[in-house]
């Protein structure tokens, strides 16, 4: 059984807002793992999983006398993912957040505050939108509890059980300004960001694994309002569908409670996945307080304009630069763009057009015909001659997608693979006479193909390709077809 | 009869003269007889020192040297982390806890060939200025033990004024190496923050808590320090450089430096026979050739309430661990957040819980500016004067204490009196400076009065020079 916090006494009667009426403001917190062989201030392994408290060391425990070291690796990824957001790296600081809980061994955090390693950034959307970037701090995670009995709630369970594997792994919490205004734009921002801390290889990205973790804060507002409406955090989301499915929700809820004349409530909400709702975890009035003091046995980080540059120099090429790259030199659309790059498919066209291949034909493989994993291996030359197969009527689209998939799945020169098929090109002269036959044959069809029945063409290209097993180009035919009926 | 000091017994059981085995069964013979009266110990480790003594004997034996403090029984007090051996923090919260590791300073006393003869008590988590905060009771003053040591380090204290250990360590948050030094007659140094590790040390305030020896002998404390000091990579605030060359420097005199004496220590508050020994080591360096002036640092006096705001602050979250989740004591209960309550209730004692409430309350929200960043605040302010105090003296000097040992219980139901004994030393805390106490003859009731010399960040050399002419003064 899952926690059921208490109900919410408002449930939402709709499950659409109006935007014509209403807009969404949507601002994302995300937390993100740094990909360290070690903790962020300690040199216990960071690693996922593992028998329960074995990835331990004094600090991580909180023993007595145990002091930090910062991870000179989770400060260059923090950078890393800081440059590649456009944010300002500063000098920082960190500091203590105090809270008595079981699973944080020292029962303070130490995180960054008020002076956090990146500020002011931002990140453009495949759409063009930019969304802006608060700050992108350090920060230890916690390790995990397991209550046992009374339901697995803390409130009445028998007893409880903490795993320190995961406390004190570096975290980089990334928080987003409120920009977004639709579930689509959250997703596609949370989407985004991953690529970006993929690229980066600051983080593997895996939301299942906990690697990556988005808080959400959603307010709604009458379109045209200048003042943001008041926001509620939700929590617990752990996929791209649950992000959007949950700012719907939240959105539909308190545009209910305005309507009804109520007032929107600040508060921390819970996604409940299986029952599609948020419910309330605790209001403003009940929050910590925290107490955030200066950290003391941390100096300050002042990464200094030398480290910065250099990890600016080593940055890769970001998403966004490589979807630009792709419209202007293979004049590959918007959307094309977004999904060959979200493939990893965009080097590889770029290599196949430069080795003679036509682009258009190119992207509309990667777009269509290389969905497999393994696509991104292809060799660039075989897949440029492959293209060029193609387009100069050696292979038909359908053979050339047949030779692809061969290609992707085992290697090899298209020719050869194309050869042993016995897809070879059929000149027009055979076609010619076919096509003439079948005329001959159907000339009820033919008739209502020259009086323009579209309908018909289909079955005159179906008939071409049973006559020659697939070989022949169906945009071949089309064209000797319409040569013939002038 | 063989000198009882560091320097002659690590010389001498380098040379194979004497045994590493036979100084430690003298020393322990003297703890036999007054330990039970003193109560300077948390714990005795008699086999581990055994077993360390016949190591020392070996490698002597062999032609190896084991180091400049060979054989040397040390104490070690009860706050700082000895693997495998109980580190209590002379608290119940801690009882049954046997760290995994040894503090660095730890470490680096046993590679130089010392000895660890027990752990020494203390003010339950170094918070208190008599040793009488101690879950297991009071220690006494050897030179009067109707009287307290002083505190926190009391243990540390005693054990050196009563020949247990010719050196042992102590730590320093606000004078806890200082004043109980000066209560007890010894020499107590607390060094430059960031010169010796905290790796391994309990934390208190950890922006304030240095580790540091103390010796009957300046040249022992020299020594001491010298071994524990330097560079510790474990420790973020461990400043780069190494720990300053002092022990060369001892016989350097006085001649031509500059004294100045803190004016605002030296009055009001302090009792007059104290005051007259501070006069008295001013004349002798002032006849040993240094000038000698009077220097106002008009900030001291808002050292004590910045210091308990910051010590607090930092206090109650470092405190904060012992919640009974992974060690230490644990007070069963139905709910785990009952469980924590209940075990700090019955764990910390009453000067604890009173300091954890203060921090807690300095740091609240719509508090923090008002207190904990006003003391901040403070901080700065103390540093520049200090800093401009240094533009025209080498060493400040002061009492260490404004009165001698009081009697046990004298204080007790005081918090207030008992936080000024610290008015003198706390200062240099704040700064991160360091700053020592040496015996400089008694009082009216016939107990030591000890005198606070200060220097700037890494000003031991000329610290040092100043208290070995001060004890050469008086033989």
């Amino acid at each position: 059984m899952s926690p059921t916090p208490p109900m919410s006494p408002t449930q939402p009667t709709s499950t659409t807002v109006d935007l014509d009426v209403w807009e969404i403001v949507i601002g994302l917190e995300v937390h993100t793992e740094l990909a360290t062989a070690t903790k962020l201030f300690s040199s216990a392994p960071n690693h996922f999983g593992g028998e329960a408290n074995t990835n331990i060391d004094p600090l991580t425990l909180g023993l007595p006398g145990s002091l930090p070291v910062l991870n000179e690796q989770a400060v260059e990824l923090a950078i890393r993912v800081g440059l590649a957001l456009n944010c300002t790296v500063q000098r920082s600081t960190f500091a203590r957040k105090n809270y008595f809980y079981p699973d944080q061994s020292k029962n303070y955090q130490i995180s960054q505050f008020d002076l956090p390693i990146n500020v002011d950034g931002s990140l453009e959307l495949p759409d063009g939108k930019v969304v802006g970037i608060e700050r992108a701090h350090l920060e230890e995670d916690t390790g995990k509890t397991t209550h046992v009995g009374g339901g697995g709630r803390i409130h009445d369970a028998q007893h409880s059980l903490v795993d320190y594997n995961r406390a004190g792994v570096p975290l980089l919490e990334i928080v987003g300004r409120p920009d977004l205004r639709s579930a689509d734009e959250a997703r596609a921002y949370v989407s985004e960001l991953r690529s970006v801390l993929v690229a980066v290889g600051a983080s593997d990205g895996k939301m299942e694994e906990g690697s990556l973790r988005v808080d959400c804060n959603v307010s709604v507002r009458r379109r045209g309002e200048e003042e943001f409406g008041t926001r509620c955090e939700i929590k617990n989301i752990n996929s791209l569908r649950s992000l959007g499915r949950a700012v719907d929700y939240e959105a539909a809820r308190q545009v209910d409670l305005i309507t009804a004349g109520d007032r929107v409530e600040q508060q921390t909400r819970h996604w409940n996945e299986d029952e599609g709702r948020t419910t309330l975890l605790r209001s403003k009035e009940g929050s910590d307080d925290y107490r955030y003091f200066p950290e003391p046995d941390l100096v300050v980080l002042d990464p200094g304009s030398e480290w910065i540059e250099r990890v600016r120099a080593e940055l890769p090429m970001l998403p966004a630069d490589r979807r630009h790259r792709l419209v202007e030199q293979c004049g590959a659309g918007v959307e094309q763009a977004a999904l060959v790059v979200e493939r990893g498919l965009d080097e590889l066209c770029l290599a196949a057009v430069a080795a003679g291949a036509d682009a258009t034909r190119t992207l509309t493989h990667a777009e269509h015909n290389l969905s497999d994993g393994r696509s991104v291996e292809l060799d660039p030359g075989s897949f440029a001659a492959l293209v060029k197969m193609e387009l100069d009527g050696s292979l038909s689209a359908t053979q050339a997608k047949t030779v692809l998939a061969e290609l992707v799945a085992h290697g090899g020169d298209p020719t050869e693979i194309a050869a042993v098929h016995g897809f070879e090109a059929m000149d027009s002269s055979e076609l010619d006479g076919l096509i003439d036959a079948l005329i001959s044959n159907h000339p009820d069809e033919w008739q209502r193909f020259c009086d323009g029945d579209g309908k018909v063409t289909g079955f005159f290209v179906g008939q071409v390709m049973k006559a020659t097993q697939g070989k022949a180009d169906g945009k071949v035919v089309t064209g000797l077809l319409r040569d013939r009926a002038g | 009869m063989t000198a009882g000091d560091a320097i002659s017994i690590a010389a001498s059981v380098r040379s194979g003269e004497r045994s590493a085995t036979d100084v430690l069964e003298e020393h322990l013979a003297r703890i036999a007889e007054r330990e039970p009266e003193l109560h300077a110990f948390n714990l005795l480790t008699e086999e581990h020192a055994r077993a360390a003594a016949t190591a020392v004997d070996e490698r002597v034996a062999s032609g190896d040297d084991p180091g400049p403090l060979a054989g040397v029984p040390v104490a070690i007090k009860d706050n700082i982390c000895t693997r495998g051996v109980a580190t209590t923090c002379s608290s119940r919260i801690l009882e049954g806890w046997k760290p995994p590791y040894d503090a660095t300073v730890v470490e680096r006393l046993a590679a130089a060939g010392a000895v660890m003869v027990g752990k020494t008590n203390l003010d339950e988590f170094a918070m208190g200025s008599s040793t009488e905060n101690s879950a297991f009771g009071p220690t006494r003053n050897p030179v009067d033990p109707t009287r307290v040591p002083g505190g926190s380090s009391g243990g540390s204290a005693a054990a050196v004024a009563a020949g247990f250990a010719p050196v042992s360590l102590g730590s320093d948050t606000g004078g806890s190496i200082r004043q109980p030094a000066a209560l007890c007659g010894v020499v107590g140094v607390k060094p430059t923050y960031g010169t010796v590790s905290r790796l391994g040390l309990v934390a208190f305030g950890s922006s304030l808590d240095q580790v540091g020896p103390f010796a009957a002998t300046v040249a022992d404390a020299a020594l001491v320090s010298e071994v524990i000091g330097g560079h510790d990579p474990g420790d973020s605030t461990s400043i780069a450089a190494g720990f300053p060359d002092v022990s060369s420097r001892l016989g350097d005199g006085v001649a031509g430096l500059r004294v100045g004496v803190v004016t605002e220590l030296t009055g009001e508050g302090t009792t007059p026979d104290v005051a007259a020994r501070v006069r008295a080591a001013a004349d002798a360096l002032a006849d040993a050739g240094a000038t000698v002036e009077e220097i106002s640092l008009p900030s001291v006096r808002y050292g004590l309430s910045a210091y308990y705001l910051v010590a607090t602050a930092e206090a109650s979250s470092n405190l904060a661990r012992y919640d009974g989740v992974r060690y230490g004591l644990r007070v069963e209960a139905p709910t785990t957040g009952e469980m924590m309550e209940l075990t700090r209730t019955e764990g910390f004692g009453d000067e604890v819980k009173r300091r954890i409430m203060l921090g807690t309350y300095a740091l609240s929200a719509g508090y923090y500016d008002a207190f904990y960043n006003k003391a901040l605040k403070v901080r700065r302010l103390l540093r520049n004067e200090f800093d401009a105090a240094y533009r025209s003296v080498d060493v400040l000097v002061s009492p260490t204490s404004p009165t001698t040992a009081f009697p046990l219980g004298a204080r007790s139901d005081d918090p207030m009196t008992m936080y000024l004994s610290d008015v003198c030393t706390i200062v240099s805390n704040l700064v991160g400076h360091p700053a020592m106490s040496v015996p400089y003859g008694e009082g009216d009731n016939d107990m030591p009065v000890g005198v606070q010399l200060m220097a700037p960040a890494l000003g031991e050399p000329t610290m040092f020079r100043v208290a070995a002419e001060l004890e050469r003064s008086l033989r």
